[in-house]
Formats: structure tokens, C-alpha cells, sequence
């Protein structure tokens, strides 16, 4: 394929990316300005995470952190954590709450209400009639940098494109159903995780959308002889690429997941088997047959469902080869003491130290450390074709939702990417 | 502050020092039996204790899964070719009831992977409920505590 042809597949259907893409400074902040900034909606975290007014926590949306701060009003509020005088970090706390509503920026103490607005500057007039700003000198003008914030279902998400679609379209019917499955009813955090790869943050997002790898990758279910040749599974992509939605369903017939442990058992015939099977148990406590659920939001979430782990999974963006993935972890807030426990022993699966998903962070550092030096070069993604479909079914023999992923990026890098990837054609 | 029974203190600190030694030596298969049958080992960040949240990055509530953990770990999972270096303060008692007694220490992991350099991998401290019995401590349950609350690339092997 010459080059011109390359650049012609990464605007419409892309099966090859050049490895440039990981490692280019230019790249990133091309990123960060049409992706990130541009016409996307980026998670910022739960809204049960703030729960009471003035509740906070910082976030980020790609490199730029942000604060999301619920009002004293109930309302929620976005911005970007940087003072409008000389953009030291306004607040410096993880979390917390801020009971008077009002941010003060240790420098020179300028003060922000939750909304992000300017309220306040010391020494405005000045002292005694020196010094001091302007009378011209308007706070409106001065506030912190605001992102428009809407919810759904309890998912908060920020922008700074003014002209983007409401969140509800911008995640389209099928994406919404599955969020709805997830928070039916109300939630409570049970806790983070943060797992900081030395890998580029698209390395990820291919990960979370990558079915092929699961099995073959992943070797704890074979390794304990938990075959689940006999469930249904399915992907789901939004017609654009972007997001997309994995699910697997529970064993069909008469073998649910209370007699997983004993087919393993039999199956394995003296090799390894689980000793304590209470770590794989599942019960089911979503009005359908589905015990695995993975949906990657673009661009910086994923939400699942694995077994009874509850969770999302933020992209932190913090430079070309340094990616933060902050797991929340939740349950239902009707959970009782002996369901969260049950919770605690499934989180094995998942997260950073996770027995079925620890392999993904390794995957996107060796993905790293081998493309180093391949300017120029181009991946293979053709596994179950070279299209894109909306639905994909059984998955796992396919890329389908990685292709699904290009070219919605690819779509909104428009001409950042080509020009600065691919030379021009001789 | 009252000052512990020195034997009661070098069981405590024997059971630690060796602990550190047998996940650097690599002897993961050994690591279960410095536990009770009935136990509770749990690896959890600062961020959630301090907010009363109680997700950990491992939880395993019996002496079995701590066992499935290491098999998978020598079978399945897939992580950095690493060393790790456990360095472990002198433990101290907390209290006592009987045989039980609770302790806590200080931690620090060095990791080395195959680059050479040696990294600080994950400091914090662990909270620990023990057994004494018939001469031995043995750990009825250990928390890790770690303040290292971002995870270089994934969190593989037992703390």
C-alpha cells in the first residue's frame, strides 16, 4: 500500500495506523485540542461521588484537570483547575468538601465560587489609594475556565465545545441502554484504584475495545478450566465508531454460574483448580442474562460490569507515553454488608492487580516500548475484516470495535493527524 | 506507651523478616502458610481507608484463594519480569488479647525489572492481627496499607 493509500484508510476505514502515533508530541497535543477539547463528551466522574453540596473532586479531561464540585444548589459544575491570575492550581485536595462553596487559590488568594465564577480579589482598590486594579477592572471577566457538565444516570460528563450535541445523542440509544442496566437503581463508591501505565493512552482505549485478546491474553479462565464455550456474546458500536459495548451472557441450558466451579473442576481432571470458588461466584442481580458487560465511552471511559465488580475505568492522558487509568469501584447503595464483601472478593477479577485483567497494563507498555523507533510503520487490524459494523456477533474473533475506534478518531483528528503522520507522497 | 515483651517482639519481627524474604526470594508457594486457615489478607490504597471505603486491589478471605493467587499468578497471569525487595521496620504491638495480637509495620517494595533500575514500588504499612501460638506468629489477617496509590503498570505479586 503506498502512502497516499494510507492516508486515504485512515480517513475512512483504518486498518493500519502508523505507530507514529503513539510517540508524537505533536500528535498529543493535536489530541488534546480536537479530542479531548474538541467535539467530545469526557467523563468526569459519579455523581455519587459528590453526593452533598459543596462535595468535590478533581479530575482531569485528557491532560487538563479539571474540578467537578457540586453547588449549593444541587447543581454540578466543571472547571478547569487553573487560576485566572497566574494559573496555579487552584484546588489541591483529591477530594473533599468545600462547605462555604468558595475555592481560594493559596497564591494571592483570589476566590471562586463552585460555579467557577471570580468573587472575590484582595487588595482590589488597592491600600490607602495606591496599588490595586483598575476601576475598569471586572471579576466577570476573570473567572476560571468553565466546562458545560451534564449527566446521565448518575455518569457525569463535561465539555468544552460549544457546539457538540447533548450528551444523550452524543451516546446514542444503544450506549444509554446499557448505561441504564448498569445504574438501575442507586449506587454507592466503594473505593479507586489508580494504574499508571508508561503507555500511550490509545494503546488503552484499543485494549477496552479489543476482543480477540481476551482469551488468549488473559489465561486465568483456561488456566482453572473455565470454559464458556456455551455463552452468548455479542458487540455493539455507535454508528460514528467511537463507543462501543461488549457483553457476554450468562451459560445457557441448565449450567449457570453456580455449577462453574464444579465443570471446571471436572474438566480439569487433576490439573489446577480454584480452591475457594467464592471468588468467581455470580449473582445475578440485573433483569437479564448478561454476567460480563464492557463499554468503552469515547474518549476517556470505560463502565463495566464483570460478574458483580461494578466499575469505571477514567483515561488520564498525562503525556505521549504516560497514561493514569483511575478504576472507581461501586455496588448498589441497598447493598448489605455481606453483598459488598461478595463485591470485594469478585474486584480480584478486575482492576490493577486483577487475576483476568492485571494483563492489560503490560500489554499497552509492551505495545509501547515495541513501536519506539517505528515512524513509519502500520499495525494490522483485520482480524474478522476491514469493515466497520454495528453489530458483531459471537465477538472475539474480531477488531471490529478498534476499527470502530479509529475512525471516530480518526474523523475528528481530520487533518491534524494526516498532515503531521504521513509524509508527503513522493 | 507501654514497651512489649521482647519475645512476644521478636516473633513479630522474625515473622516479618521472613515474610519479605520468601515474595523476594520468589517462594510464592510458601507465602500462605505464613497465615491461618481462616484469614484475611487484603492489599487496599490510603485514599480508601482514609475515606472509609473498603474496595482493595486484593482481598482474599481465606487461605484458599491466597493459594489460588499464587497459582495463578505462576500460571496465568502475565506481568513484568521483576525482582522485588521488601523492606520491613520493626513491628509494633498494638495490642494483645490472649493469643491474638495486633501489630503494624512500616514497608517499603523496590521493584527491579529487566531495564536494572531499582524503583520504589509501593510504601505503606501493614495492620496485622497474628496468632502466637506454641513459639510462631502466624497471621490470622494482614492489610496493606500502601500510599503509593498510583500503581506502576499493575500490582502482580503479594505485598
Amino acid at each position: 500500500m503506498n502512502t497516499q493509500a494510507r492516508v486515504e484508510a485512515q480517513r475512512s476505514i483504518p486498518t493500519a495506523i502508523d505507530y507514529k502515533v503513539y510517540h508524537d508530541p505533536e500528535i498529543f497535543a493535536a489530541e488534546q485540542s480536537n479530542v479531548f477539547k474538541g467535539r467530545t463528551w469526557c467523563y468526569l466522574g459519579l455523581e455519587a461521588e459528590i453526593a452533598n453540596a459543596g462535595d468535590f473532586r478533581t479530575s482531569h479531561v485528557g491532560e487538563t484537570p479539571v474540578v467537578l464540585v457540586r453547588g449549593q444548589d444541587g447543581k454540578i459544575f466543571a472547571w478547569v483547575n487553573r487560576c485566572a491570575h497566574k494559573g496555579a492550581t487552584v484546588c489541591r485536595s483529591l477530594r473533599g468538601n468545600q462547605a462555604d462553596g468558595a475555592f481560594v487559590c493559596v497564591y494571592h488568594q483570589w476566590a471562586y465560587d463552585s460555579e467557577g465564577t471570580l468573587v472575590g480579589v484582595p487588595f482590589r482598590r488597592g491600600m490607602k489609594g495606591v496599588g490595586g486594579y483598575d476601576k475598569d477592572f471586572d471579576p466577570a471577566n476573570h473567572s476560571l475556565e468553565k466546562l458545560r457538565v451534564e449527566s446521565y444516570k448518575g455518569m457525569v460528563f463535561g465539555t468544552f465545545s460549544s457546539e457538540i450535541e447533548p450528551l444523550e445523542d452524543f451516546l446514542g440509544p444503544v450506549m444509554r441502554k446499557y448505561i441504564d442496566r448498569v445504574f438501575h437503581r442507586p449506587i454507592k463508591v466503594l473505593g479507586y484504584a489508580r494504574q499508571y501505565m508508561s503507555g500511550n493512552w490509545k494503546l488503552y482505549s484499543e485494549n477496552s475495545r479489543d476482543s480477540y485478546h481476551g482469551a488468549l491474553l488473559h489465561l486465568f479462565y483456561p488456566t482453572f478450566g473455565i470454559y464458556r464455550q456455551s455463552q452468548d456474546s455479542a458487540g455493539e458500536l455507535t454508528e460514528q465508531g467511537f463507543h462501543n459495548v461488549f457483553t457476554v451472557s450468562k451459560p445457557k441450558g441448565d449450567i449457570d454460574y453456580t455449577s462453574f466451579g464444579d465443570e471446571a473442576n471436572r474438566e480439569m481432571q487433576g490439573a489446577t483448580k480454584l480452591q475457594d470458588e467464592r471468588l468467581l461466584q455470580f449473582r445475578p442481580e440485573i433483569d437479564d442474562d448478561v454476567g460480563l458487560h464492557i463499554q468503552s465511552l469515547f474518549p476517556n471511559v470505560v463502565l463495566q460490569q464483570i460478574q458483580n465488580t461494578l466499575a469505571t475505568r477514567q483515561i488520564v492522558t498525562l503525556g505521549p507515553d504516560k497514561t493514569e487509568l483511575v478504576w472507581t469501584y461501586f455496588g448498589y447503595a441497598d447493598d448489605d454488608e455481606e453483598t459488598t464483601r461478595h463485591r470485594l472478593r469478585n474486584l480480584n477479577l478486575v482492576g490493577p492487580s486483577g487475576l483476568i485483567s492485571m494483563e492489560d497494563g503490560e500489554a499497552v507498555e509492551l505495545c509501547q516500548q515495541g513501536t519506539i523507533g517505528a515512524e513509519g510503520k502500520f499495525n494490522f487490524i483485520e482480524m474478522g475484516g476491514d469493515d466497520v459494523r454495528e453489530y458483531y456477533a459471537p465477538m472475539g474473533m474480531d477488531e471490529n470495535a478498534v476499527r470502530g475506534f479509529w475512525k471516530g478518531y480518526l474523523e475528528l483528528m481530520g487533518d491534524a493527524l494526516s498532515a503531521s503522520t504521513v509524509g508527503v507522497p513522493a | 506507651m507501654t514497651i512489649a515483651d521482647p519475645v512476644l517482639q521478636g516473633l513479630i519481627d522474625s515473622l516479618n523478616a521472613a515474610y519479605g524474604l520468601c515474595l523476594d526470594d520468589g517462594r510464592l508457594e510458601d507465602w500462605p502458610e505464613f497465615f491461618v486457615e481462616d484469614c484475611l489478607y487484603q492489599v487496599i490504597a490510603r485514599e480508601n481507608v482514609d475515606n472509609g471505603l473498603p474496595a482493595a486491589v486484593m482481598y482474599c478471605d481465606s487461605k484458599g484463594m491466597l493459594v489460588d493467587r499464587v497459582v495463578a499468578l505462576r500460571h496465568a497471569n502475565v506481568f513484568p519480569e521483576q525482582f522485588s525487595r521488601h523492606l520491613i521496620s520493626r513491628a509494633v504491638v498494638t495490642g494483645s488479647d490472649g493469643n491474638t495480637v495486633t501489630a503494624e509495620a512500616s514497608y517499603a517494595v523496590l521493584q527491579t525489572r529487566n531495564d536494572g533500575e531499582t524503583r520504589i514500588y509501593n510504601a505503606g504499612k501493614y495492620i496485622d492481627r497474628l496468632l502466637v501460638k506454641d513459639g510462631a506468629a502466624r497471621l490470622i489477617s494482614r492489610t496493606c496499607v500502601y500510599d503509593t496509590h498510583r500503581i506502576a503498570t499493575l500490582l502482580a505479586t503479594p505485598i
